[in-house]
């Protein structure tokens, strides 16, 4: 009880923070911090697809992991659509979010840049053009103008804005380049419609696809990469404007310390990332110009 | 096929009744059979119907926002990851837009969204056919296309009165028969114990019932040349009318052998009346000659101017003649003659007149006459009728054996005497039974062979009867009189 009274009351300073936290890793040792985790204000974060969001057993991990590091309840909001939880952030409904690259420029000076997470040791991914299995002859977009087609969700850049790219950069219409095209809403359903024949031809997330064919291979599989994108920066974790300095530093700290303690490195070894590192707002610029190609920023 | 007809009871009643149950389960077996398949296929359209109205509603808005992806997870969700195991498992969902062109299926690479319907093959053509021409009531639209291993139904989608397109359920049939072969086997495994339990009870029921007939059957083979034997009474001691028949025929068994001794009598009486009247005729005839020869040798026999060569000669002759008359004499039985009635002392005669041979032959005699000190009946033919059957009695003996004697009135008759005679020589043989009151019929030395014919000619003049038979390993004689004018029961 009285380890209770030394917890840390939201908005203090930073280097009390950080005594506290001193301190917690001591009581950490004697198995009290599970108990005191319970105060304070909550930590709300908005989860998108820009990764397997339907790991509910990893994420609930996650959760409790970063509740013990923080000291702080925290609340993860998983939407289906980048489009929600971007509402979400502008109604501030979140203090931080993991989301799309694109999202992120479209939100502008709404939300700050807070870590990129490390991806094969770096801080990029790709977007792959991908087509069923047993569609030998498609190698290239070119193939499959007129086809079927699945995007991600029309705020994810590899799932949507990068293919689109390709085509106007082909000097093709995208609008009418396919017969006909869906969303799946989310990167590893643009997957399953590509290996279920729903649909020719989808543009995925090079991070999920890989990740997928670890997790699920029966899934990718079924489905061939017949091209790959330039890099483009990793999908990024951001705070709302109005998230305290105090919060931001506190959740940024505990992102880029996730590597060093060997229950991050085991989260991050299911996540399938290395760590994070802060990254910079140059990271997106080959984003921010597909954007402008299509007058949007 | 008539042989089947003409075989024997003892397996007509089995095979038929076997035959019949098989041919019973067989058709209650096919009926619920056909039943269930029924009801299968109403459960799979029951089953179509629930699943098409949830899908056609929760697929509706994603026809209105042209949401794809949705609609493919809504299709897909009742689709097995594996081949369908049950027949209300669905095979396929497809949703057609308003062009009737694919919108989404459940397998898009077999049927790919925007194809045309006709494009899909026979069955979809058909069903869209039927589609075009579905009035309001015929929803939900059932269809089994000819010669196809599929089952459809199919609903429109409809969202706020706007008909936005349709949805069709696919069923494999080929699920239905795996399914429906189980239950044939089933119901073959039920009929089979069924079978197995019914068969073996309807085999003995069959063959307890067909054993008797077929004893009876052999047994009437028989006649009319022999009386056949009653059935044994525990072959079926039951009163069906098959139990009815059996006891009529013992009954008719008994009437035959009853009428069959009856006529050997009758036979048997007419011919010794004949004999009788025959031996009468003779002896009439020969007894007038007799007499005057009598007479004549008596009357030479007084001369004395005889030489003594003839008259020994006469005397021959006069014996000869002597022995003619007592022969004739014991043929014509005479007895219309004046008769005492019976008393205690004729018995006691009897008894000290048999002494000797008695004794003779170290017979053991069983005396046991009980009667009034007198009796209604001619003494003197009841002597000789007594006389007679002892004295046979005690011939045929055995040396050092037994004879019995009985004499009362009948059981429950006061006017019947009965006399019952028993030895213990060798027992009469049937062709002995058959001529044993003819005269000479005897073939036992030293008798005359006219004792029982007189003994029954006596008898039968009296009104009575005479009968003889094996009993108990002894010769028995009976003999009943009438003490009256009412004559003594054959009984």
């Amino acid at each position: 009880m009285d380890m209770e009274k030394s917890i840390p009351l939201p908005n203090r300073n930073r280097r009390r923070w950080l005594i506290s936290s001193g301190y917690l890793a001591a009581a950490g040792l004697i198995g009290l911090t599970r108990k005191s985790q319970a105060t304070g204000r909550k930590i709300r974060v908005g989860m998108t697809p820009a990764f397997l969001h339907d790991q509910h057993g990893l994420l609930d991990e996650w959760r409790a992991f970063m509740a013990d590091s923080l000291q702080r309840p925290v609340e993860f909001l998983q939407r289906d659509s980048y489009r929600e939880t971007m509402d979400l952030l502008r109604l501030e409904k979140l203090d931080f979010a993991w989301i799309c690259d694109y999202p992120y420029l479209h939100l502008g000076k709404a939300v700050r840049l807070m870590a990129v997470p490390l991806y094969q040791g770096r801080p990029h991914y790709r977007s792959f053009l991908i087509v069923r299995k047993d569609n030998a002859q498609a190698s290239s977009m070119a193939d499959l103008a007129g086809a079927i087609f699945a995007y991600a969700d029309p705020y994810s850049n590899t799932g949507y804005l990068a293919p689109r790219y390709e085509i106007r950069q082909m000097g093709r219409d995208p609008v009418n380049y396919f017969r006909k095209t869906f969303f799946t809403w989310s990167h590893r359903k643009v997957v399953e419609a590509v290996a279920s024949g729903l649909a020719q031809g989808g543009a995925v997330d090079s991070y999920i696809w890989e990740t997928l064919s670890h997790v699920e291979p029966a899934v990718t599989d079924r489905t061939r990469v017949i091209s790959r994108s330039p890099e483009y920066g990793f999908p990024p974790f951001v705070s709302h404007r109005s998230t305290s300095a105090a919060d931001f530093q506190m959740m940024q700290q505990h992102l880029l310390g996730t590597a060093a303690s060997e229950k991050g490195r085991a989260l991050l070894a299911r996540l399938h990332l290395d760590g994070f590192i802060k990254g910079s707002p140059t990271l997106y610029d080959g984003v921010a110009r597909m954007m402008r190609a299509f007058g949007e920023a | 096929m008539r042989w089947l007809f003409n075989l024997s009871f003892r397996r007509k009643i089995p095979l038929w009744t076997s035959f019949l149950i098989g041919v019973s389960i067989f058709a209650v077996g096919a009926a619920l059979m056909a039943r269930a398949y029924d009801d299968m296929k109403r459960a799979v359209v029951v089953s179509a119907d629930n699943l098409a109205h949830t899908l056609a509603n929760t697929v509706a808005p994603t026809l209105l926002h042209e949401d794809v992806w949705r609609a493919f997870e809504i299709v897909r969700s009742p689709i097995r990851a594996k081949a369908p195991k049950t027949p209300v498992d669905v095979d396929a969902v497809v949703v057609l837009g308003r062009d009737r062109t694919v919108f989404v299926s459940s397998h898009p690479a077999a049927m790919p969204m925007l194809s045309e319907l006709a494009a899909l093959g026979a069955d979809w053509r058909q069903l869209g056919a039927e589609i075009d021409e579905a009035t309001n009531e015929k929803w939900p639209l059932v269809l089994e296309p000819v010669g196809s291993n599929y089952l459809y139904l199919t609903l429109p989608v409809v969202h706020k009165d706007a008909q936005l397109g349709h949805l069709i359920l696919r069923y494999s049939k080929s699920v239905f028969h795996p399914w429906f072969i189980d239950t044939i086997w089933q119901a073959l495994g039920i009929g089979l114990l069924v079978l197995a339990v019914l068969i073996p009870i309807n085999w003995y029921w069959g063959s307890r019932m067909a054993t008797p007939l077929v004893d009876l059957a052999q047994r009437m083979e028989l006649m009319p040349e022999k009386v056949p034997d009653p059935l044994p009474p525990e072959v079926y001691p039951y009163h069906d009318e098959l139990g009815q028949l059996f006891q009529a025929y013992d009954r008719m068994v008994l009437a035959l052998r009853d009428k069959a001794a009856l006529e050997n009598e009758a036979i048997k009486s007419e011919r010794l009346a004949a004999i009788g009247q025959l031996t009468a005729g003779i002896a009439h005839e020969i007894n007038n000659p007799l007499a005057g020869l009598i007479t004549v040798v008596d009357t030479l026999k007084l001369r004395r101017d005889l030489d003594p060569r003839v008259l020994r000669n006469l005397d021959l002759i006069d014996r000869g003649l002597m022995q003619i008359r007592d022969t004739v004499a014991a043929l014509l039985v005479q007895t219309k003659v004046q008769a005492r009635p019976l008393n205690q002392h004729d018995l006691e005669d009897i008894h000290t007149l048999i002494q000797p041979q008695v004794g003779k032959r170290r017979i053991k005699l069983d005396w046991s006459a009980t009667m009034p000190a007198e009796l209604p009946a001619p003494a003197s033919l009841v002597r000789q009728i007594l006389i007679n059957l002892l004295l046979n009695a005690v011939e045929a003996a055995a040396e050092g054996g037994h004879v019995s004697l009985w004499l009362g009135r009948k059981d429950g008759e006061e006017t019947c005497l009965s006399i019952v005679v028993r030895n213990d020589g060798i027992l009469l043989g049937d062709e002995q039974l058959a001529h044993l009151f003819e005269p000479f019929a005897s073939a036992r030395a030293g008798g005359h062979g006219l004792g029982l014919w007189v003994t029954y000619q006596i008898v039968t003049q009296l009104d009575g009867c005479i009968a003889a038979r094996n009993v108990n390993g002894e010769v028995e004689f009976v003999v009943n009189l009438p003490l009256g004018d009412i004559p003594c029961s054959t009984a």
